[in-house]
């Protein structure tokens, strides 16, 4: 990835991604401790794992797998002594079109995940944690798994780590291409060895039911990353560097139409979208102009260039302000994006210019989302499937004028009827598309 | 997701892979097993991987061989090999490119780079992968599309074997093809 190699821009911080691109920093245990490698694990040891759950709240750490729950709070849910097992998992399965950083901390920088998970699972009274990575990335399996071999080598994992009495196991877990088993519900029927069917909340919360029904934590890569950086920092240090309610840098994956596409770590509303678009990432290609920004993964709701958005703040005393904001002024954090009727998801922003037919991007789309359904649903399964097909007749030029409103009306018998949130990332596409570029939908009478 | 049909005819082997597991392989299966303490049924994908890796594709003897390993029945390995992408029931090519499909890919080419690859190598693009790989003729190549391989800033990718190409042009596809001629 070329945009690495060059040196940070102004905008960028990188935390996580501190060390991935440093010249000679290879994914070797020696070379991690030699920056600074597992000093935050022995520090967690010495806390109590409370404290450790308390700085994680207070760092303001949202997950960064796309549902943007806060992570301190999810871990708030587990009782460390309750007497049962509890089960840590984490979510590598980086697969939402758009998004692409897991993959380079799994490959570049595996101790500093491994050194996180060690933290969260002493934090939540784990003795038992998997990886679980989606197969199309074999070297990364190998590379986390000869991580894993060093770090219990030299007793970071394994029986009594560190002295400390606590005990840690972390295994990888490879996937077999199916992107519903990043949905955590999922994924944990995957590690059990079943069919991969999402299971219905409630009940089975993860922190209630999860893994072999006892209380389990899912997070994302870089969330876990982030545990280490958050211990390192300091929360009040770290919440600071993004905006309140939204801790910490994310790492925006910008791919596309723009002249220096990349993974770049950013503040959490560090950057506004024209910011990140024209200066972070060297603006569109020549003779270019913008027409479209799908901001957190292809599943959130899709923008439109020129459109703008009411948006309400605080303003300088302290009253609720509400402002009318240009779509380049939106500033790319988690209540901004809501604001504007979207998310910042998993942080994949894909920006289309004016060479992009909507419609076919939308069917491109609809294709991924009928080829991943699990078919467990009724409107999933079937529903997916017939959008998929009105949207490809119409890309040929077989659409029939009530295609538009029969599309929307089978994306809104979608979402909100199903056991997992692929309806509604299904579903949210079409009716941005159709909202925001009516135009492009409408068929001729013939 | 597509379900694979059950394959009963075709491909099948002469001699079943069950009769042929080598030491090594037996050493990993072992030594998979023993990373999931709580339940064994949670080996039943690293031992599928396990498998495909060494004999290319899964046949029903090792339905059936990696069911009894872990105490189960063969339908509940048989429904994973039909439910996951990943599986299969025919022997592919010795070179498999998997080229993505999904939209900053193919805004950035993919579907020409599919039918370039598939042209360079006799397969006919519009050939159906419900049905196993399309494979070229001399069997030395599938080619399929796959979706979003987490790599979307440097589009279009192809993941083949175990290696991700980024940035791939239509050009490339010659010089590619050549450095996997075994
Ligand atoms: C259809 C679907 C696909 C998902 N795919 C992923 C994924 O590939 N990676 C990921 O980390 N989270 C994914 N998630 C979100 C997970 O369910 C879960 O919220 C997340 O892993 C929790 O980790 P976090 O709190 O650290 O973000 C997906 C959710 C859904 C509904
Ligand atoms: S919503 Fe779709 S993906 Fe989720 S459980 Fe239902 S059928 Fe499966
Ligand atoms: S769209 Fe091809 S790697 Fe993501």
């Amino acid at each position: 990835m070329k945009s690495l190699l060059l040196p940070p821009h102004p905008k960028e911080r990188r935390v996580v991604f501190q060390n991935a691109w440093t010249q000679g920093y290879t994914p070797d245990i020696e070379c991690y401790e030699k920056h600074g490698g597992y000093a935050e694990l022995k520090k967690a040891l010495g806390m109590k794992p409370t404290e450790i759950v308390d700085e994680v709240k207070k760092a303001n750490l949202r997950g960064r797998g796309g549902a943007g729950f806060p992570c301190g709070v999810k871990w708030g849910f587990i009782r460390r002594d309750d007497g049962k097992p509890h089960y840590l998992v984490c979510n590598g399965d980086e697969s939402e079109p758009g998004t692409f950083k897991d993959r380079y901390i799994l490959h570049n920088d595996p101790h500093q995940l491994i050194e996180g998970m060690a933290i969260a699972a002493y934090a939540l009274n784990a003795n038992l944690a998997y990886i679980y990575i989606r197969c199309e990335f074999p070297k990364a399996a190998k590379i986390v798994t000869k991580a894993l071999q060093e770090a219990r080598a030299k007793g970071y994992l394994g029986k009594n780590i560190l002295g400390s009495g606590f005990d840690i196991d972390i295994h990888v877990h490879q996937g077999a291409a199916a992107y519903i088993c990043g949905e955590e519900t999922s994924m944990i029927e995957s590690l059990e060895g079943k069919r991969p069917y999402p299971r219905i909340k409630p009940p089975y919360f993860p922190a209630v039911l999860g893994l072999y029904m006892a209380p389990t934590i899912v997070n994302n890569v870089e969330t876990l990353c982030h545990i280490k950086q958050i211990l390192k920092i300091g929360s009040e240090e770290y919440s600071k560097m993004g905006t309140p309610g939204d801790g910490g840098t994310r790492v925006m994956c910008v791919s596309g139409d723009v002249v220096r596409p990349g993974p770049y770590e950013i503040p959490a509303g560090g950057v506004t979208l024209g910011e990140l678009i024209f200066d972070v990432c060297g603006g569109l290609k020549p003779g270019r102009t913008l027409k479209a920004v799908i901001p957190g993964g292809s599943s959130s709701k899709i923008l439109r260039a020129g459109e703008s958005f009411k948006i309400k703040s605080k303003g300088a005393d302290g009253e609720m302000i509400e402002k009318e904001i240009p779509l380049l002024d939106l500033v790319m954090d988690a209540a901004s994006l809501a604001a504007a009727g979207t998310m910042v998801g998993s942080g994949g922003v894909i920006i289309m210019d004016d060479s992009r037919n909507m419609l076919w991007a939308l069917n491109n789309l609809n294709q991924f989302y009928a080829h991943e359904s699990c078919g467990q649903c009724t409107p999933c399964r079937e529903g997916v499937l017939w959008i998929d097909k009105m949207t490809t007749r119409m890309v040929k030029g077989e659409g029939i004028a009530q295609d538009p409103a029969t599309l929307q009306n089978v994306a809104d018998n979608i979402a909100g009827r199903t056991v997992c949130a692929f309806g509604e990332a299904a579903s949210w596409p079409v009716q941005s598309f159709l909202a925001k570029f009516p135009e492009e939908f409408a068929v001729g009478e013939k | 997701m597509e379900h694979h049909p059950v394959s009963s005819s075709g491909n099948s082997p002469v001699i079943a892979q069950a009769e042929t597991i080598p030491a090594d392989l037996l050493a990993k299966i072992d030594e998979a097993v023993t990373h999931y303490p709580v339940s064994k049924r949670s080996a039943s994908l690293p031992l599928l991987h396990l498998w495909q890796n060494h004999f290319g594709f899964i046949d029903d003897s090792a339905v059936k061989w990696i069911a009894a390993r872990l105490d189960l029945e063969p339908i509940n390995i048989l429904e994973l090999v039909t439910f996951y992408p990943w599986f299969r029931q025919q022997a592919p090519g010795k070179t498999i490119i998997r080229v993505c499909r999904t939209l900053s890919c193919a805004m950035a080419g993919s579907y020409e780079l599919r039918e370039k690859f598939c042209h360079s190598v006799g397969i006919d693009p519009a050939s159906d992968h419900h049905h196993g790989l399309p494979t070229s003729p001399d069997g030395n190549y599938s080619v399929e599309f796959v979706e979003c391989l987490a790599s979307c800033g440097s589009a279009p990718v192809c993941l083949i074997n175990d290696d991700l190409h980024e940035d791939v042009t239509e050009a490339d596809v010659p010089k590619i093809l050549t450095q996997y001629l075994s």
